[in-house]
């Protein structure tokens, strides 16, 4: 994974809310069996209008979404994670994410920032005034600036340390298999497995 | 303090705990999928690690899957690569996989209760965010993305920050022709997607305690609907008798001391939620959604809302936004909606008891003439259930199409699909924009629902049907 700790580049206004992950990538993209390629499918049905926000020029470049609330929501697929990072973006800016976007977001280590709405809607009027002022996300120093507009944002300091060392939670989760195989020598013996099979 | 159902379970699975870390979690239970299992499967074969416990996981092949010509190959190339992609990974991992054709074959949150692999007192996860179904018996059951599911193929764990926890309460009894599935659209409507964030929800009450397990796992499906990643229901007699017959069931000794485990499985009385919510069974009715997102949803007496007499400035952007892409005019009566499709079927309503219900409705009816109607059944087996009891006969003399086991319609990863303006009124789970196909219209109902307004052709309830008999004749 990529480490991330300070970005620096463009906004994308999404003024939308409720940005569910069949409208990020639609089911129709999902088959493909690789993390990679997923870009054309990004916001797949909305971009079929040319007056949607990424075809407009002047956001082409933009590597720092900035949505609605209640970004993410619906289904599980990573796939809608991929598709940003393929596109090009690096973080997603919005007052309230989908618990499971979330944590893909984590993994794949495309940052997600929480901010207030009305930080959301100050940055929106900024890019929408200019969409070359650029925006900085520093994981570091946990703040968005904007030109002369300063935020700061949390993020719990485990995922932020993890995303600055672009550390693999498997390999960390790994260092401690023996406390996995002590508690699996504990585990019940009612509770079922799926092999052999019984039917 | 007492502690509620699922920080018991929490605590039962935690198999480290620092300061100023997520706990590791141990899982009891890996479904896995077609469409989120590949990278996953890859990403262990570039790092050289192997399954940690495949007797802890198992595998179907539903989202791809056609529901008609099962005996064939899968005729989408790319579809069809995704299932041998499954198959090649289940093989070279000595993964267990119920494929098409298999009686155990279906979407895999009606495959794993059916199996008796879904119990009380287990972690269940899955790359699928209704994994929350299984959170019906009494488990705590999360969906997961694909890193997830890697994380969980090599290390049988995944690396959490627990939730917070809400309850919500129905209590009384349900009105005639009101189901789990109004229960739950309510629930979504009332608290929105964004409601349950941060939570898992547990439903109580003496409503909750009067469903069947089917009607509980209606209810539990959708928890991510209002934003929960799990939602669950205390284990009690009726879930007991659901799992004895079970094949995966715990038999003899094994099943007496799972038993008194599983009576511990309740909220403690002292226990103190985040958040509660409070709903009564008698002010409930069959509801359905107008709208493109899954808490845009109305009583089927009412009528779509007039965007301008929303007070909220979001809410009201997103209803304008919504009666545009469904074109609905506002303030029109819900049952005046015409529909083309009707689908019954999904991991929300497309167990044995959804498909007697509805087929309860078109008994000795025909479904209207200017519609289609599929019904598709969960797995498998319920497709064999129902067909003993002559189910297959009632929905295919009403006019109905009687299809094989997948995820179908739902989300139209297979060929069945929405055209453009196409409207559904479907037992599924989202009415995103595009989720049945591009450019399709759809509205969430229960089954009976489903039922009615195919026979009658416009939005309606059982209830509608004795006045539309009357119109007939």
């Amino acid at each position: 994974m990529e480490k991330f700790i300070s970005h620096t580049g463009t906004g994308l206004p999404l003024r939308r809310s409720n940005v569910d992950t069949d409208q990020i990538i639609p089911a129709v993209y999902l088959k493909r069996v690789t993390k990679s390629g997923f870009e054309d499918g990004l916001f797949g049905a909305w971009r079929t209008d040319p007056e949607f926000v990424l075809n407009q020029p002047q956001f082409k470049s933009a590597t720092i979404l900035v949505a609605g609330m209640d970004f993410g929501t619906g289904s599980s697929r990573e796939h809608a994670v991929w598709a940003l990072q393929n596109y090009g973006f690096k973080a997603v800016i919005s007052s309230r994410f989908a618990d499971i976007f979330r944590g893909n977001s984590q993994k794949a280590g495309l940052l997600t920032v929480v901010l207030p709405q009305e930080n959301v809607e100050s940055i929106w009027r900024a890019i929408e005034s200019d969409p070359t002022v650029p925006i900085t996300v520093d994981l570091e120093a946990k703040t968005v600036s904007v030109d002369s507009l300063l935020f700061a944002f949390e993020i719990d300091d485990y995922t932020r340390w993890r995303l600055m060392a672009g550390l693999d939670d498997i390999g960390l989760t790994l260092n401690h298999i023996d406390e996995v195989v002590e508690f699996e020598s504990k585990r019940a013996s009612y509770k079922p497995k799926t092999l052999p099979a019984r039917r | 303090m007492g502690k509620t159902l699922a920080e018991k379970l929490w605590a039962d699975h935690v198999v480290r705990s620092v300061t100023g870390e997520p706990e590791l979690i141990y899982i009891d239970l890996h479904l896995i999928h077609e469409v989120t299992s590949a990278q996953a499967f890859d990403g262990l074969r570039l790092s050289n690690r192997k399954v940690r416990r495949p007797d802890l996981t198992i595998a179907t092949e539903d989202h791809n899957t056609p529901t008609l010509n099962i005996d064939q190959p899968i005729a989408d190339p790319i579809s069809r690569l995704q299932v041998d992609t499954l198959r090649a990974n289940c093989k070279e991992f000595g993964v267990r996989l119920h494929s098409l054709g298999d009686a155990e074959q279906g979407i895999v949150h009606v495959v794993g209760p059916q199996l008796g692999l879904t119990q009380p007192g287990m972690t269940i996860v899955c790359g699928d965010s209704h994994t929350s179904t299984h959170g019906a018996f009494g488990s705590l059951a999360f969906g997961i993305g694909t890193s997830e599911v890697e994380h969980v193929l090599a290390t049988q764990t995944l690396p959490l920050i627990r939730p917070k926890t809400m309850a919500i309460n129905i209590n009384g009894t349900l009105p005639d022709g009101v189901s789990a599935k109004d229960i739950i659209l309510t629930i979504i409507a009332k608290i929105g997607t964004g409601g349950g964030q941060g939570f898992i929800i547990e439903y109580r009450g003496t409503t909750i305690e009067s469903l069947s397990m089917e009607g509980r796992m209606t209810i539990c499906n959708m928890s991510i609907e209002a934003g929960a990643r799990a939602g669950l229901i205390a284990p009690d007699q009726k879930t007991f008798d659901y799992l004895q017959s079970k094949p995966h069931a715990p038999v003899g000794k094994d099943w007496d001391e799972a038993r008194t485990y599983w009576e511990t499985l309740v909220s403690d009385d002292d226990a103190q939620f985040d958040e509660e919510v409070y709903i009564q069974a008698e002010d409930l009715s069959p509801f359905v959604t107008w709208g493109t997102n899954p808490a845009q949803g109305a009583p089927l007496n009412s009528r779509v809302p007039v965007p301008a007499e929303i007070s909220d400035a979001q809410e009201r952007s997103a209803a304008e936004h919504s009666l545009i892409y469904m074109g609905l005019e506002p303030g029109v009566p819900l049952k005046s909606i015409k529909i083309d499709t009707v689908f019954l079927g999904s991991c929300t309503n497309g167990r044995i008891e959804d498909l007697r219900s509805a087929a309860e409705v078109l008994r000795d009816q025909r479904i209207s003439s200017n519609l289609r109607m599929l019904v598709v059944p969960g797995s498998a087996r319920v497709k064999l259930q129902a067909e003993s009891e002559g189910l297959d006969q009632i929905f295919i003399s009403a006019g109905a199409e009687w299809r094989s086991a997948g995820c179908s319609m739902c989300l139209g990863m297979n060929p069945d699909q929405l055209t453009v303006g196409e409207r559904s009124a479907s037992t599924s789970n989202r009415n995103f924009e595009g989720r049945q196909g591009k450019g399709g219209r759809t509205h969430l109902v229960s089954p009976v629902v489903a039922a009615a307004t195919a026979i009658r052709g416009t939005l309606s309830s059982p209830a509608d049907l004795l006045d539309f008999q009357r119109e007939e004749n």
